[in-house]
C-alpha cells in the first residue's frame, strides 16, 4: 500500500462526503441536535419535580402551612394551591390531567395539637404511575416526620446519600458517550451502505481501479476520513454536553482506541452490506435493518441496566453496546478493566467484519487469484451482461 | 501551440525523471492537431485466439488482431457481440479463458498495475463522482497518477473550460463524456480505449468528440474505439473489426470492407416502374421497390446504355443517381440482424482477418 496515495486520495473522499446532504446530515447536524434535544430533557437545568395541587381546607393552620413547607422542602414535588371552590379534588384531577392532588382537611393543626387521628386525602393519575409513586413516598415521608417530632422523638436510623466513586453521574452524562458510540456507528454505516452499493451500480469502482489506486489505498482514506469524524464527533458531543448541560465527561486516551475500531468496525458492516446487495434500494434495506435496532438497544440514550431483563441480551448482542459501554468506561469511569474487555469484542467484531467486507467488495470488474509462478486464475465472475 | 510544444516538452523531461511511467507515444513529440503520425510498426495490442465464456456462454470465442500506435481501430458489432467484454479484458478488468493478450507487451490481467499507468479508458456508460467538478477530477487523477497537468489546459483540449467549477452532475450527456475524455489523458496515455464514447450525445457533442478522437490519433496514440454509430467508424477508424456472436467476422479498412463485402455500384432511377421490363434485355440485375428501378453496373461501361434505353422507351423518369454500399449497408449484411437486437439471420461466415 503506498501511503501518499492513499491520503491524495483523502481530501477528494472527503468532499464527496460532505457535499452529499446525507453526510453532513448524519456527520454533523443529527448528533448535535440530538444532544441538543436529550441533553435539554436530561439536564438539570428545568423542573423535575412532580406538581402536586393541595387544596388546604385548613390553611389558617401554622400546622398544615408547616406541612405544605415540608412538601416543598423534600425536593420532589412542586406545590401549587387550588381554590376549594373547585369542588371535588378527585375530579378536578382527573378533568385537568394532573399527577396528583391533595387534601389537607380542616382542623388539621386542632387534631395535631390534640394528638387525634387526622386523615390526609391524596388523588394520584394511575396513568402517571412512577410520579404519583413519588408523591405518594414525599406526602408520607413528610407525615411520618411530622409524626415523630409531635410524639417528641427524634429519628435513630439514619443514612447519607452518596455517589459511588465519588462523582454524581446524572442521565446528561451518560448520554455524551451515547451520542459518541452513537455517531461512530450512523455516519459510517448509513454512507458506506449507501456508497458501495451506488458506487458498485455506477461503476465508480471500476473507474478508480483504472487509476493507480489500489483497493487497500481507497480502504485505508475511507476509515481514516470516518476515524477523524469519529474525533470530531467526540470533541464536538462532549464540549456541547460539558458546556450547555454540565456533563462530567473527561476525554482519556483510553477512549482513542474506540474511536479507531469503532469506524472500522461500522465501515465494515456497512461495506459488507453494500456490496452484497443487489440494488442500492435493497442496501438501505439492510442497513436501516441494522441500524435501527442497534441505535435504540445498545445504551445510546439510556443505561442497559434500564432495560427490562428481557431485553439485556438482547442488547448485549449488539456490537455497539460494546463500544458504548468502552466509551462510558473510558469517558466516564476511567475504568481500564471494563474499557479493554469492551474493546477486545470490538476489535474481535471489527477484525471479523473486516475480512468479511474485504472478501466480498470487488475493485476490478473480476477478481483474481494469484497461483504460483504469476499465473492468475479467475475465480469470481459473475456473469455480467456481456456486450 | 507554442504553449502546446512547452507542455508537451515539459511532460517529456517529467517522464525522463520518472521510471514508473514508460514514455507515452507524445514524448518528446512536437506533434500538432494538423499533422497525422504513420502507425507504429510494432503492435501495442496483440490479441491472439482470445476466449472468454461465463459457463455455457462463450462471449468471446477464439478472436485475433492487433492494434498499432498511431492508428484508430474500431469494433462493431450487435449488443451483446463481446465488444465491451473485449475491451474490459484488454483493459485488465476481467481475466480471460484462453488466448493470449499483450497490452504494450504485458498481460494486462497480471500486470494490470503497469498496463493501467500507459493506458486511458472512457468506459462504456461513463460516470463519475456527482459531486466532484471537472477541475478537481483532473487534480485528483494528477495526483494519483503523479502526473503534472495542468487542468485549464486539458480542459480546454475537450472544450469544456467554462464548466470547469461545475458539479458532475449538473452536465449534459456530452459534458460527462468530455469529462472522461479529459481524465483519460491525465496519464498521457499511449492507448486509449473509448468504448461507446458518443452513445447518447448529439450530433455537435459527437462531432466534438470525433475531433478529439483524430488529435489522439495524431499525436501517435493507438485508439481502440468501440460503437454503435458505423458513420463514426467509416469517418474515424484507419481499420475495423466487425465482431459478432463474439467472432469476428472480418477485419480490414472501411472501404476495404465495403469493397468486398457491398454490392457492386448501382444506378437507381425513379419514375415509371415499367422501366425495369426495358431493361431487362440488358442482362443486369435489376430490383424494383417504392417507385425505384436500381440496377447493378458490371463496370462503368454499363451506364450508358441503361440511360440510352431509359431514354428510348419513352417512360416517365424523374431522376438517375448512382448509388453505392455505405459501411451500414454492409455491416447489416453481414451481422445479419440490426442494432435494435431484432432477431435475424446468423452471421454469413468466417472471413479470415
Amino acid at each position: 500500500m503506498n501511503l501518499g496515495r492513499a491520503l491524495a486520495y483523502f481530501p477528494t473522499f472527503a468532499r464527496i462526503c460532505f457535499r452529499s446532504r446525507l453526510g453532513v446530515f448524519m456527520t454533523l447536524i443529527f448528533p448535535v441536535v440530538l444532544i441538543l434535544i436529550f441533553g435539554a430533557l436530561f439536564s438539570n437545568s428545568g423542573s423535575t419535580r412532580v406538581p402536586l395541587s393541595v387544596e388546604n381546607l385548613d390553611h389558617n393552620s401554622p400546622l398544615s402551612q408547616q406541612f405544605i413547607a415540608g412538601l416543598n422542602s423534600t425536593g420532589v414535588v412542586s406545590v401549587s394551591f387550588v381554590s376549594p371552590s373547585v369542588g371535588n379534588l378527585s375530579d378536578y384531577v382527573a378533568h385537568n390531567s394532573l399527577v396528583a392532588g391533595l387534601v389537607i382537611p380542616q382542623g388539621f393543626g386542632a387534631a395535631l395539637d390534640n394528638r387525634s387521628p387526622v386523615r390526609l386525602l391524596l388523588f394520584t393519575d394511575p396513568s402517571s404511575a412512577v410520579a404519583a409513586g413519588e408523591v405518594q413516598g414525599a406526602v408520607q415521608g413528610v407525615a411520618n416526620g411530622m409524626d415523630l417530632r409531635i410524639a417528641g422523638g427524634s429519628p435513630i436510623v439514619t443514612y447519607a446519600d452518596l455517589n459511588a466513586g465519588g462523582h454524581i453521574f446524572t442521565a446528561i452524562d451518560y448520554l455524551v458517550p451515547g451520542l459518541i458510540g452513537f455517531s461512530v456507528l450512523v455516519s459510517p454505516m448509513m454512507q458506506m451502505v449507501n456508497l458501495s452499493s451506488t458506487w458498485k451500480r455506477e461503476k465508480l469502482f471500476r473507474e478508480l481501479s483504472l487509476t493507480p489506486l489500489s483497493r487497500s489505498e481507497w480502504l485505508f482514506a475511507t476509515l481514516l476520513w470516518y476515524v477523524v469524524l469519529a474525533l470530531v464527533s467526540t470533541v464536538l458531543l462532549t464540549g456541547l454536553g460539558t458546556l450547555l448541560f454540565g456533563a462530567h465527561v473527561t476525554i482519556t486516551a483510553l477512549a482513542l482506541p474506540f474511536l479507531i475500531v469503532g469506524p472500522v468496525l461500522f465501515v465494515s458492516i456497512g461495506l459488507l452490506a453494500g456490496t452484497v446487495s443487489k440494488t442500492p434500494e435493497v442496501a438501505a434495506m439492510i442497513g436501516n435493518v441494522i441500524t435501527f435496532p442497534m441505535m435504540f438497544l445498545s445504551g445510546t440514550f439510556y443505561p442497559v441496566s434500564m432495560f427490562p431483563s428481557w431485553l439485556v441480551p438482547v442488547a448485549h448482542a449488539l456490537p455497539l453496546y460494546y463500544l458504548i459501554d468502552g466509551l462510558n468506561a473510558a469517558l466516564l469511569f476511567g475504568n481500564v478493566s471494563t474499557a479493554l474487555a469492551d474493546l477486545a469484542i470490538v476489535t474481535g467484531l471489527a477484525v471479523v467484519f473486516a475480512v468479511g467486507a474485504t472478501q466480498a467488495f470487488t475493485w476490478r470488474e473480476e477478481r483474481g487469484r494469484v497461483l504460483s509462478r504469476g499465473k492468475v486464475t479467475h475465480d469470481g465472475a459473475r456473469g455480467p451482461a456481456v456486450s | 501551440m507554442i504553449r502546446l510544444a512547452f507542455d508537451l516538452y515539459q511532460r517529456r523531461q517529467e517522464r525522463k525523471q520518472s521510471s514508473s511511467v514508460t514514455p507515452g507515444p507524445n514524448s518528446g513529440a512536437t506533434s500538432t492537431e494538423g499533422s497525422t503520425r504513420a502507425p507504429s510498426a510494432t503492435p501495442v495490442i496483440e490479441v491472439s485466439h482470445l476466449q472468454k465464456s461465463y459457463g455455457k456462454v462463450h462471449a468471446v470465442n477464439d478472436i485475433s488482431f492487433d492494434i498499432h500506435g498511431g492508428e484508430v481501430f474500431s469494433f462493431l458489432g450487435p449488443n451483446g457481440a463481446g465488444k465491451s467484454t473485449t475491451v474490459e479484458i484488454l483493459e485488465g478488468l476481467r481475466d480471460r479463458t484462453g488466448g493470449e493478450v499483450r497490452v504494450l507487451g504485458l498481460d494486462p490481467w497480471s500486470h494490470f498495475d503497469q498496463v493501467k499507468a500507459r493506458i486511458g479508458v472512457i468506459p462504456q456508460d461513463f460516470h463519475f463522482f456527482p459531486k466532484l467538478t471537472p477541475r478537481e477530477a483532473i487534480r485528483l487523477y494528477a495526483r494519483l497518477f503523479k502526473a503534472r497537468v495542468d487542468p485549464d489546459e486539458l480542459l480546454a483540449r475537450v472544450e469544456l473550460t467554462d464548466k470547469a467549477d461545475d458539479y458532475y452532475d449538473t452536465l449534459s450527456g456530452g459534458q460527462h463524456q468530455k469529462v472522461g475524455v479529459a481524465l483519460s489523458l491525465v496519464n498521457d496515455p499511449e492507448v486509449c480505449f473509448l468504448d461507446e464514447p458518443t452513445t447518447g450525445l448529439d450530433p455537435r457533442a459527437r462531432r466534438s468528440i470525433w475531433a478529439v478522437i483524430r488529435r489522439l490519433r495524431s499525436e501517435g496514440r493507438a485508439v481502440f474505439l468501440t460503437t454503435h454509430y458505423l458513420e463514426e467508424a467509416q469517418q474515424l477508424s484507419d481499420r475495423i473489426g466487425i465482431l459478432n456472436f463474439g467472432k469476428i467476422i472480418t477485419t480490414g479498412s472501411p472501404s476495404a470492407i465495403i469493397t468486398e463485402f457491398g454490392r457492386p455500384e448501382r444506378i437507381r432511377i425513379v419514375g415509371d416502374p415499367s422501366i425495369a421490363g426495358q431493361l431487362k434485355p440488358l442482362g443486369l440485375s435489376i430490383t424494383q421497390a417504392d417507385g425505384e428501378v436500381e440496377v447493378e453496373l458490371r463496370s462503368k461501361n454499363d451506364a450508358l446504355p441503361i440511360l440510352q434505353t431509359v431514354s428510348a422507351s419513352g417512360l416517365r423518369w424523374e431522376s438517375f443517381s448512382t448509388v453505392n454500399d455505405s459501411l451500414e449497408d454492409v455491416f447489416i449484411r453481414l451481422v445479419g440482424r440490426l442494432e435494435d437486437g431484432a432477431s435475424g439471420t446468423p452471421p454469413v461466415g468466417e472471413v479470415a482477418a
